[in-house]
């Protein structure tokens, strides 16, 4: 059997249930492990701020989340355009997986936010580009959610579904760049592709274990769900 | 190591309730969805 065959192989739900439970399983584990290590460095190897004290040690769920919240909107956007471009049952299906995780990282983006702007910036919530965009986030995940729950035919449902998270999608750049973009009180990114991170290594260390254990949790989560569909859909 | 002790941990310079606040909650809302992906799966699994 060719690559290309076994490929559109596993695009079949039936065949593609067994192989997400095992990779459901060794991404529980190995979230569990990561989280664990990064918990560690990020309490107990990680030094404290010098500007912040203990509160900057938000940062270890804050930036994983805020990530998670950003990427997974993207995931489910691109599963959603590809059922919509070639109508496979299993694209859908994933699109509407990954959507609660997703909502749920970014309900614990702002939450973390809110906890951290209150000693830092004196006020849990204001309305600046960076904090507004990601609300709006929050609600296009829900929008998504409650469209596709409001149509009981499951194919209408992801075709609808599919239109609002590719419309969205507008939004995560506008999330990413609105600290250039505008004059907001959020800072900038500490950690990019092209230059050295603007912190501790201990710390940049803590925060990516956080990061690949939140990545791991998103896979296990949402390959679990889409088991529960298929067993709902088919 | 960072802390003297448990009082000191949980003190957290002072910071200790934005600090658990933010892992309490996130970590309740992870495992609570851990909890109903079970329930899910395993009730799916039954029924079939």
């Amino acid at each position: 059997m060719s690559a290309t065959i076994k490929w559109y192989w596993f695009a079949s739900p039936q065949s593609f249930f067994p192989l997400a439970g095992t990779i459901a399983r060794v991404c529980w584990l190995g979230a569990a492990l990561l989280a664990a290590g990064g918990l560690y460095v990020g309490f107990f190897v990680a030094p404290t701020d010098a500007q912040q004290g203990e509160a900057y040690r938000i940062i270890f769920i804050h930036v994983p989340a805020a990530w998670m919240s950003m990427f997974l909107y993207l995931v489910m956007a691109s599963w959603a355009a590809i059922g919509l471009a070639l109508n496979t049952r299993l694209s859908g299906m994933m699109a509407s997986a990954i959507a609660p995780t997703g909502a749920l990282f970014t309900f614990i983006a702002l939450w973390t936010g809110a906890l951290w702007g209150r000693p830092t910036w004196g006020a849990y919530w204001v309305w600046d580009a960076r904090l507004t965009s990601e609300l709006v986030l929050l609600f296009l995940y829900l929008g998504f959610m409650a469209l596709q729950a409001a149509i009981d035919d499951p194919r209408r449902a992801d075709r609808a579904g599919a239109l609002l998270a590719i419309v969205g999608v507008v939004n995560v750049p506008i999330i990413y760049y609105s600290v250039q973009w505008w004059n907001t009180l959020h800072q900038g990114a500490s950690v990019s592709l092209t230059r050295a991170p603007s912190m501790a290594s201990t710390m940049l260390t803590g925060m990516l274990l956080m990061a690949l254990a939140f990545w791991l949790y998103s896979i296990a989560a949402a390959l679990t769900r889409v088991r529960c569909i298929i067993l709902e859909r088919e | 190591m960072n802390w003297g002790g448990w009082s000191e941990f949980l003190a957290m310079g002072g910071y200790g309730f934005y600090v658990w606040g933010s892992y309490g909650v996130s970590f309740a809302l992870l495992g609570l969805e851990v909890i109903l992906l079970m329930k899910r799966t395993q009730q799916r699994e039954a029924k079939t």
